[in-house]
């Protein structure tokens, strides 16, 4: 296995220039989430208009692969509906199972398909998940409130 | 003869596979488990070929073979720390002696010594495992007595002259690692355990880190209890170890009931057997018991003064390689008096999961995250650090791998 298919070049990017990476000052929902196994956290703002996701914005403290994985979603889920968004999570979380058998849609998925290498080493993919469970979360509260 | 890690690891069969792709396998993870050198592997294997039976019980051959096997093992595991026979328990791991301590000690009734309640304290450290953290602090929930802890100075040490202000007329407990999983610092304990017998206080020693990897006599230390892991000390998984002075052992209540732990049992009411198996209900872990046996003769045959001494040298040399990195800081002493094995480190600009990653793809095993001592990362204000933990298998080869492998991992994560 070559680590060079798990540290694709644009999550080192996004690593380095994280998108979306400073809290709103305001938001519909706000929630928290720990990767209690190694530590990594983060908390996550998001907005909806219309059943429409119009902002994410974040902040936390994580691996490559994490804080990339959020950055990513968090440009990607934006301008999507709920369901869309829902359909687009469930697709990302389907890749990350797939035990290195799936490349992933980039039509649905842009960069994020980046990290299908992950798929290949099951302790980081809850490091790569802790954004989206994070976003998913945050859509239910607000979607309930 | 002189003491060779590489003649050692030829005793380790684990040391003649491969990792990702054929490379030399390094394994600087023994703070979380130690590899197992044949012997220990041939005595549970030998176990269940041979000797399988249900210790004290069953009137044949076989469950006198299995007794004598379980208890000789006991022997063995009295004698490396310096106790006596009956106040050796086994238990399933050092998790489980250390909750089989709070939690019997939850179970005992008012005038019982070790009754707690609104206004006693317990004193733990800042730089506890979970399993010496949580057990504590869970047993003063439940009893309304109040948790305190020794704060660790930036160095990485416990800051002793909190002493007169922890241990009072109200401590009941001091429980305390001997030696940081995370830092490496092993604690001095004289001070703390004269004040604590002082004002009547038991100490309870987590000792997973110090009884593995130097000579350890409870009787020396002069502590009340101390729990140690059978896999840690190159022994197999599924055994730890839960030792108490005896007059202690008498008064403290179960903490699991069942079959074989009993003097006397009606529908209504039960009387206890006298320790160790009064804390050892239903079959025991026999295999494992038996193949932790075999794990300190090893060391013994070895000698721990001599593993203490390699394991001295190696952690100097390492610590002195990984301050030559300018992006290195570590986490815990840098001065050898008082110091173990176990090295955390950071280095800047690459989160630990991702170098541990890296060490990874070069053969090299360590350990990433939190160490299970959360609140001690925070308090240090590093939310995870890279863990190198040495053992006697470990060269100055590994040592100069990790190097290598933290050198190659800066510039590639550059």
């Amino acid at each position: 296995m070559n680590l060079d298919t798990l540290y694709q070049e644009v999550i080192l990017d996004h690593y380095k220039n994280p998108l979306n990476k400073k809290l709103s000052p305001t938001f519909d929902a706000q929630v928290h989430h720990i990767n209690p196994s190694c530590g990594d956290e983060i908390t996550l703002n998001l907005t909806a208009v219309d059943g429409v996701i119009t902002a994410i914005t974040w902040d936390g403290v994580g691996c490559s692969i994490s804080q990339a994985s959020v950055s990513i979603a968090s440009d990607l889920l934006v301008g999507k509906s709920f369901e869309q968004a829902e359909a687009i999570s469930d697709d990302f979380v389907e890749l990350m199972q797939s035990k290195g058998k799936k490349v992933g849609d980039e039509a649905v998925l842009e960069d994020a398909v980046a990290l299908a290498g992950v798929s290949q080493y099951p302790a980081r993919i809850k490091c790569a998940l802790l954004g989206w469970m994070a976003i998913k979360d945050a859509s239910i509260q607000a979607q309930t409130k | 003869m002189t003491f060779n890690p590489i003649e050692v690891r030829k005793d380790f069969p684990i040391f003649t596979r491969t990792i990702r792709d054929g490379k030399r396998l390094v394994y600087l993870d023994s703070g979380a488990t130690a590899q197992k050198p044949q012997s220990v592997i041939d005595a549970e294997v030998d176990f269940y070929r041979l000797h399988n039976a249900a210790a004290h019980r069953g009137a044949h051959q076989l469950a006198e073979e299995a007794t004598d096997l379980f208890e000789g093992a006991r022997a063995k595991v009295a004698a490396f720390i310096g106790a006596a026979v009956d106040e050796v328990v086994f238990t399933k791991s050092a998790t489980e002696s250390l909750n089989l301590v709070a939690y019997a000690m939850g179970n005992a009734p008012v005038g019982n010594r070790f009754h707690l309640s609104t206004g006693d304290e317990i004193v733990v450290s800042q730089m506890e495992h979970h399993a010496n953290l949580i057990p504590w602090q869970q047993l003063a929930a439940r009893t309304g007595a109040v948790l305190r802890w020794f704060d660790v100075t930036p160095e990485g040490r416990l800051d002793l002259s909190q002493i007169p202000q922890l241990i009072t007329d109200r401590t009941k407990v001091v429980a305390l690692t001997h030696q940081s999983n995370v830092l490496g610092t092993i604690n001095p304990l004289s001070e703390i355990v004269a004040a604590a017998h002082a004002v009547g206080a038991v100490v309870v020693l987590d000792a997973c880190q110090s009884v593995p990897h130097m000579k350890v006599d409870v009787t020396e230390l002069d502590i009340d209890f101390l729990a140690f892991s059978g896999h840690k000390t190159v022994g197999p998984t599924g055994v730890g170890v839960m030792w108490g002075r005896s007059a202690l052992l008498e008064e403290l209540p179960p903490f699991l009931t069942g079959g074989s732990m009993i003097a006397d049992v009606s529908m209504t009411t039960a009387t206890w057997a006298p320790a160790p198996a009064k804390f050892e209900a239903g079959v025991p872990n026999m295999a494992q018991a038996i193949g932790l046996g075999a794990a300190v003769d090893y060391l013994s045959a070895i000698g721990m003064d001599v593993i203490a001494q390699h394991e001295h040298a190696l952690t100097q040399d390492l610590l002195a390689k990984l301050l030559d990195i300018n992006e290195v800081a570590v986490v815990g002493p840098l001065n050898m008096g008082n110091r173990g094995g176990a090295i955390s480190f950071t280095v800047a600009g690459i989160h630990p999961h991702d170098l541990g990653q890296f060490l990874d793809s070069q053969g090299i095993a360590v350990r990433t995250g939190h160490h299970c001592a959360w609140p001690l990362t925070r308090s240090l204000g590093v939310p995870a650090t890279t863990r190198a933990s040495l053992y006697l298998y470990n060269s100055v080869e590994d040592n100069d791998a990790l190097i290598d492998g933290v050198k190659s991992a800066m510039r590639y994560f550059k």
